[in-house]
């Protein structure tokens, strides 16, 4: 019990502050870097709880695919450094009351949770004694929420191709096959036949 | 046939106010054919207008026939019962033929004088209507159609002092004399309203009839019991100030010189101004059971009457001094009514009115002669150039100072005669006010025929050149007037206030036997007969010497007395006075209003306050959408907040 | 205190969810780091739903989180498409140079 306390608390402290560090860092790519370490240590605590593939899935999708996006776009539009403008510190108090009335409200809806008891009986999907947890995803997502994972599916589809199309750009000078254009030439188009007088030339 | 008289010249308006909208240049080949027309039909109209009123008077007051004509019903309203009726009596008689004959002269000398003028057919249709409006008034069976004629003659006036409304002066001269008449009617009207209340009918025959039973009651008035007829007549009284320019309501007539000399004639010596005249006489019956009201009447006369010719005596503009000596001569007549000597007052009243008009077409004729030039300091030697002109005016003045035989000796001598003999205060008064009066008339009269037609002339090389004597269409209107002028006093006489003069005016005027003024008249001593026409040859020989034989002295005087001189030639500061007390303050007043009130207050708080706060409003709002995407954000999150803390404290 | 319980995973959860936001409208600097922030919400969600899980025994949080997780990525690569294409045609991220939609 107290190795379960002291990792969560260890976890959930370096998560935090690494939360903290991406906002207020000045270096864009420290910011990233923060980013991937709050994914660790969250994964860590998913682990915690029991729910080991997505703790998995959060570091191969989430730092693996999104933070390494992130970090190609920082190094991509070559940001640099930005001074702190005197604006930052202006909106500051304002900023630091606001977030803390909201944490302040969602600690308290939180702690003070109680079950109702007929939440009990109202659990869609039980979690299977034996199996372990990615058996038992597995065997709920494909066969309950599939019409789900579809639509998942057909979302990544559909960023895929919003991404490309909207950073496409058709670069002037640049010449490229046309396949369909060489296929579709007749030796007519390309070849003409003169007749040639002897000793006058074309 | 008394329809006819009255409505002709209704039709001969209309005729010539459409032909007045018609525009002209489309028949190339006459092109004034249109004012052509309009000339001769309202010309035609006012003269067969004139030859039936002849006959009327003959058979109305010479035979003693009074007719009323019922046209048909006005208002049925409870007891109040109003209808168009058409009385003739001998005093509408004789007003029939003074306003037709003085009328169509007018308008056949407004041929010849207005012959330049674009607009001729407007003006003969102004004209027409006015003489519409005048027959109206003097034909009303009951006060509340004479109020009609009475307003009718208003517009037109209005409308004929500004029928040149491109200038300025006409604008406001027109508008200042039908304010000051407004005011007048105002007093008329209350009149009315207080004759209806104690009456409880505001036709002639019922009122004079029941006047001698309500000769006593008195009426509350602000808290206090006054004589109700006094109040009545007073009132009434105030009309007729207003429309017969005596004292305190006189600013307008001057004034009224802006528009086209016909006009002056017609309507400023004849005819319009002596509308109060006729009311009074009209109203005789009820005047004369109010001896205060009668009091009032005879001083505002005879001060007017002094009143005006101190002012004629220094005025420069041969019209102006024109229209002060017709303002003293209401006076006159007025306060002849004012003495009970109604008759003696409409005498002076035809004989003026033949005398006036021919001393305003006169000078029109001078004007015409001198290109325009209304100033008798530019005037002078014009007696050799314009002669028939300068014998016809000579013949008006002469009549105007009632030097025997003329019209004006038998009708100003009666007047003055009844004055002196209805030994009262206030005859008294208006008796050595109008001997005085009449010396001054003489003085300026001769000073107007002195310094236009005498002399060395004081003009210019090209209007002297340009001198001409008038077309015969201007000249017999003059001729005519001068006849009447002539001949009328001396053949109106026994009719009007002689011998024959209760056989003649039958019912028309009422004179109580207590009011022995007419009569006594007849029995006044030698020196009051004929210390009118003396003073009048003494005015004459004092003019002579201060504008013939000795010129310098009027300059030497008038600086010796400059305050006087300048009290007197600024009309006593009447206009400025007025100013000072009426027309500043409610300018001053109406401004604030019109600025303060409606723009800043009304408008402000009501569309331009609303369209400002709307404008204020939404750019405020607008500032709100600052494009930084944190800022959204931040209201996003605040909202959130608000929203959970509200649910959270379960409000 | 050692006795970790529910609440205690909702309130790390909550506490990375307020970061998130406090990102979103404190930095000045760039927008990467706005998108960053959305990242760090969506993760403090996924907490959130897999401590229920854990807390009911039932699987339907995980699967539910798993699906979060899909659209937070395919959310992250398009708003980093649009940040490309902004800056392609911009030339600046900074948050501050960002007021295109003044109104």
């Amino acid at each position: 019990m107290i190795i379960q306390g002291l990792t969560f608390y260890m976890f959930s402290l370096v998560a935090i502050t690494s939360a903290l560090l991406v906002v207020t860092s000045r270096n864009p790519v420290h910011s990233v870097l923060f980013l991937i370490l709050a994914f660790f240590n969250v994964a860590g605590l998913f682990v915690l709880l029991g729910a080991e593939f997505l703790a998995m899935i959060l570091v191969v999708v989430y730092v693996g695919a999104v933070a390494v996006l992130f970090m190609f776009v920082v190094m991509m539009l070559d940001i640099n450094f930005v001074e702190l403008r005197q604006g930052f510190l202006q909106y500051l108090p304002y900023g630091i009351v606001i977030g803390l009335v909201l944490l302040a409200e969602l600690v308290i809806v939180m702690s003070g949770w109680q079950l109702s008891p007929e939440s009990l009986n109202a659990i869609a999907a039980p979690i299977p004694e034996a199996a372990t947890n990615t058996h038992a995803l597995g065997a709920i997502i494909y066969t309950d929420y599939i019409y789900s994972f579809q639509v998942a599916g057909f979302i990544l589809l559909i960023a895929m191709i919003g991404a490309i199309v909207l950073t496409h750009r058709k670069r002037p000078g640049i010449r490229k096959q046309k396949i369909e254009n060489q296929l579709a030439r007749k030796p007519e188009d390309s070849i003409e036949i003169h007749k040639v007088q002897s000793g006058k030339g074309i | 046939m008394i329809a006819t008289v009255v409505f002709l010249p209704l039709l001969a308006s209309l005729t010539a106010g459409i032909l007045a909208f018609i525009s002209r240049g489309e028949d190339k080949k006459n092109p004034n054919r249109l004012d052509k027309i309009s000339q001769y039909v309202t010309c035609a109209a006012l003269i067969i207008s004139t030859a039936i009123s002849i006959l009327i008077f003959k058979d109305v007051a010479l035979s003693g026939n009074v007719q009323n004509l019922y046209l048909f019903n006005w208002i049925g309203s409870g007891t109040l019962n109003i209808s168009w009726s058409l009385k003739v009596d001998s005093l509408t008689a004789v007003m029939l033929i003074v306003v037709t004959v003085v009328s169509s002269m007018v308008h056949i000398y407004s041929i010849g004088y207005m012959n330049h003028d674009p607009k001729i057919p407007r003006f003969m249709a102004y004209l027409s209507l006015f003489t519409f409006f005048m027959l109206m008034l003097v034909t009303a069976d009951n006060l509340v159609q004479m109020f009609f004629g009475w307003e009718g003659v208003g517009l037109a006036s209005y409308l004929l002092i500004g029928f040149w409304y491109h200038k300025p002066s006409a604008n406001s001269a027109a508008i200042k004399a039908f304010v000051v008449n407004r005011v007048g009617d105002f007093g008329f009207m209350l009149g009315i309203f207080t004759v209806y209340l104690i009456f409880d009918t505001v036709s002639f025959e019922e009122i004079f009839a029941a006047v001698p039973q309500k000769a006593n009651d008195t009426i509350k008035l602000f808290g206090g019991d006054f004589h109700a007829i006094t109040i009545a007549c007073l009132l009434l009284f105030i009309g007729a100030m207003g429309k017969s320019a005596q004292l305190g309501l006189h600013t307008w007539l001057p004034d009224a010189m802006e528009g086209p000399t016909p006009v002056s004639a017609l309507i400023h010596a004849a005819t319009m101004v002596t509308a109060g005249v006729f009311m009074v006489a009209r109203l005789s019956p009820l005047f004369e059971f109010s001896d205060t009201a009668l009091t009032v009447v005879t001083i505002v006369g005879g001060s007017t009457a002094i009143f005006a010719a101190t002012i004629a005596c220094t005025q420069n503009d041969i019209k102006r001094v024109i229209a002060y000596s017709t303002c003293s001569q209401l006076g006159y007549m007025f306060f002849a009514c004012g003495i009970s000597a109604y008759s003696a007052g409409v005498f002076h009243l035809m004989t003026h009115g033949f005398f006036k008009a021919l001393l305003f077409l006169g000078a029109g004729s001078v004007i015409h002669a001198m290109s325009d030039e209304q100033d008798m300091r530019k005037m002078g030697g014009l007696g050799k150039h314009i002669k028939v002109t300068y014998v016809l005016v000579f013949i008006g003045s002469l009549a105007l100072v009632g030097i025997w035989p003329f019209a004006g000796f038998y009708s100003k001598d009666i007047i003055l005669e009844a004055a002196w003999a209805a030994h009262t205060n206030a005859g008294n008064y208006a008796f050595w006010m109008g001997v005085s009066a009449a010396f001054l008339t003489a003085f300026y009269s001769w000073r107007l025929i002195i310094m236009t037609f005498h002399g060395n002339s004081r003009s210019d090389e090209t209007v002297l050149a340009h001198v001409h004597e008038s077309p015969k269409v201007m000249l017999i209107p003059l001729i005519v007037l001068a006849v009447g002028a002539g001949f009328s006093g001396y053949i109106g006489y026994t009719y009007f206030v002689g011998q024959n003069a209760s056989l003649f005016w039958g019912n028309a005027i009422l004179v109580l036997d207590t009011h022995t003024a007419l009569e006594a008249a007849h029995h006044a001593p030698i020196w009051v007969k004929y210390l009118p026409m003396g003073v009048g040859f003494f005015g004459i020989f004092l003019a002579y010497v201060f504008y013939m034989w000795c010129p310098r002295l009027p300059g030497l005087i008038v600086e010796n007395i400059r305050p006087l001189y300048n009290f007197v030639f600024n009309k006593w500061y009447f206009d400025e006075l007025y100013g000072l007390l009426f027309v500043n303050p409610v300018l001053y007043l109406g401004r604030n209003l019109w600025k303060t009130g409606d723009g800043a207050v009304i408008d402000g708080i009501g569309p331009d306050g609303i369209s400002a706060a709307a404008l204020n409003l939404t750019k405020r709002i607008a500032q709100l959408q600052t494009g930084y995407l944190y800022h959204y954000a931040f209201a996003m999150i605040g909202g959130i907040i608000v929203l959970i803390s509200i649910y959270m404290l379960g409000v | 205190m050692f006795e970790v319980g529910l609440s205690h995973y909702l309130i790390v959860a909550a506490i990375i969810f307020s970061l998130g936001i406090f990102g979103i409208f404190m930095n000045r600097k760039n927008v990467i780091v706005i998108l960053m922030s959305v990242e760090l919400m969506l993760l403090a969600v996924n907490i959130n739903l897999v401590a229920f899980s854990a807390e009911h025994r039932d699987l339907v949080g995980q699967i539910f989180s798993l699906f979060v997780l899909t659209v937070a990525a395919a959310e992250a690569s398009i708003g980093l498409a649009i940040l490309v294409v902004f800056f392609r045609n911009r030339g600046s991220i900074a948050v501050e140079d960002i007021n295109k939609m003044k109104g």
